[in-house]
């Protein structure tokens, strides 16, 4: 049994998230390494959905009664939270969206169709999530500028000379990149690479899907133009998620869907644009969701990002340490100190979806497959699949011990 | 609630002071519109040498708060230098109005400031109207 010195007390925190302590199967308990793919949910957030539904839900903005008015003042109270949660310079800056996906597409429908065309390059990287890879090819057929990508070096780190490279080799108008690697773990040196980005007169997108959720992120010390990330991975619902922008090309961009709360004055011949953020906020947004993201804030902020990102890079320590004591198993990915709470690994002779299945007969959640992430699987890890434990603030070290020896059971199934 | 709807209130939003657009040439006339309930305010003004605010006139539509509060604000700028009407604050509109007013209606109320600060600055006037908006109510 393990004894590492954790930041705070974990099973204060583990009280806190209902669903840990729920029987997984018949016998045996939850063991939560999914985090990746989505998290938990602490009570207060779960509380704070039912709360709106039960005491106050209404529609946004428009409404003069009471109702109306409760449900305005929390969906616009988290959007401050979360503007003080990225320390973004204004609430303005700050669009609320269905996820990181949405948030992405947003920008290449908006600012993408407005600003690329033919001979232009759209640079990103082979570690990327199909949402970073997918708008971009859809948007490039239609305007015929291309996507380029920025390759990892052995250590699975991006190539930064290639980086270069490419900058000064292309007409790069857009530099699209993930901060943290759903697959890898890298984290990748965003600050340099956007500074870099701006010198050759690019714009840069950070995913930050994976990183949002783990450590502290501060847009403007990082100074990237635009930010996305999900609720549902940082305890947070389903179905909120944020785009941030930099002011002045938000104002310049167009809207991308139209419908109610995004405009100033519609006439029959015509339209006009409501300020921001609700230009990029047609319809009756996700208004619980958007609560419960602004709860999930408060949450992760009460704990301490700092603290929680200290806490996952002793987790992924030691999970590393672990499996590398597997015979058998490859991790994939750089070092801990380089990475974020994942490990994606093989095991020799065993496919992913079979370690996956046999694990969850454990009790453990893991993930497997190409993990959205199929151009990284085929082309730099050149293995169809790998499964991938994930890990977040309420994870312990012992779960790791029950991890690791079930994947000796595993290999014991499978006479290997 | 009907102190929502106080003499005064009624009174001004009946009774504009200063209703009607000035001619002609004038020293301001700019209009802004609350989107989000369809209140519109258009404010003419004029200014002697020294800037200072000699005549008002506004016209508009909207609820009794915003009528009210354009009303009793052009009263209370009229013999302002126009440096010290952009400096009266998202509470002192609120204070004429005399009410707690929730989230979707505040808006109703500073609509009257907004016409006037982004009318006579431009960009700056903006970039001043979102702090005053953004301003914490404590």
């Amino acid at each position: 049994m393990t004894q590492l010195t954790l930041p705070y007390d974990i099973e204060k925190i583990r009280a806190d998230f209902p669903v840990l302590h729920e029987i997984h199967h018949d016998d045996v308990p939850l063991i939560y390494l999914d985090n990746a793919a989505s998290s938990q949910k602490p009570l207060s957030v779960i509380d704070g959905l039912n709360t709106y539904y039960r005491e106050y839900n209404a529609n946004v903005h428009r409404g003069i009664h009471k109702l109306s008015e409760a449900a305005t003042e929390a969906y616009e109270g988290a959007r401050k939270k979360v503007q003080k949660f990225i320390n973004a310079k204004s609430r303005r800056e700050v669009i609320y969206t269905r996820g990181t996906t949405e948030s992405i597409n947003l920008v290449a429908q908006t600012w993408g169709r407005a600003n690329l065309n033919n001979g232009d390059v759209v640079l990103s990287t082979v570690m990327e999530h199909h949402s970073n890879i997918v708008p971009w090819q859809m948007l490039s057929m239609e305007k015929g500028f291309s996507v380029k990508y920025i390759p990892t070096l052995e250590d699975g780190t991006l190539d930064f000379e290639a980086y270069k490279k490419l900058l000064a080799d292309n007409n790069v108008k857009l530099v699209t990149v993930v901060h943290s690697s759903n697959v890898l773990g890298t984290i990748n040196p965003v600050a340099e690479m956007a500074k870099l980005a701006h010198e050759y007169g690019a714009i840069i997108l950070v995913d930050g899907a994976q990183s949002v959720p783990h450590m502290p992120v501060d847009v403007q010390a990082l100074d990237v133009d635009f930010f996305a990330f999900s609720g549902h991975k940082m305890i947070g619902p389903t179905g909120i998620g944020v785009l941030y922008g930099k002011r002045a090309l938000l104002d310049a961009m167009p809207p991308w869907m139209g419908g109610g709360d995004m405009i100033s004055k519609v006439t029959l011949d015509g339209s006009t644009w409501n300020d921001l953020p609700y230009k990029f906020e047609a319809g009756t947004p996700s208004i619980a969701e958007a609560i419960g993201l602004g709860l999930a804030v408060d949450y992760l902020t009460s704990v301490g990002m700092e603290n929680i990102h200290k806490h996952e890079q002793i987790m992924t320590e030691y999970a590393l340490e672990r499996l590398a004591e597997v015979p058998g198993v490859t991790v994939y990915g750089p070092s801990a100190d380089k990475k974020g709470a994942v490990a994606a690994f093989s095991v020799e002779g065993i496919h992913a979806h079979d370690v996956a299945q046999l694990l969850d007969s454990h009790g453990i959640a893991v993930r497997a497959g190409h993990h959205c992430a199929m151009p990284l699987h085929d082309d730099v890890l050149q293995v169809p699949a790998t499964s991938r434990a994930s890990f977040y603030l309420y994870n312990t070290p012992q779960e790791i011990d029950s991890f690791i020896d079930a994947l000796y059971q595993v290999k014991k199934t499978f006479a290997i | 609630m009907e102190d929502m709807y106080r003499e005064i209130i009624l009174d001004h939003a009946r009774n504009q002071r200063n209703w009607g657009l000035l001619d002609q040439p004038n020293d301001l006339d700019h209009e802004e519109k609350n989107p989000l309930c369809g209140d519109r305010l258009r404010l003419t003004l004029r200014v002697d040498e020294n800037n200072v605010i000699t005549e008002v006139g506004w016209e508009g539509e909207g609820c009794a708060i915003s009528q009210a509060s354009a009303s009793m604000f052009g009263e209370q700028i009229l013999g302002m230098t126009l440096e010290d009407a952009r400096q009266i604050n998202k509470q002192q509109l609120l204070d004429n109005i005399g009410l707690t007013l929730t989230i979707n209606r505040v808006k109703c109320a500073l609509l009257a400031l907004k016409v006037l600060v982004v009318g006579a600055y431009g960009q700056e006037g903006v970039e001043q109207w979102e702090l005053i908006e953004d301003a914490e109510d404590d």
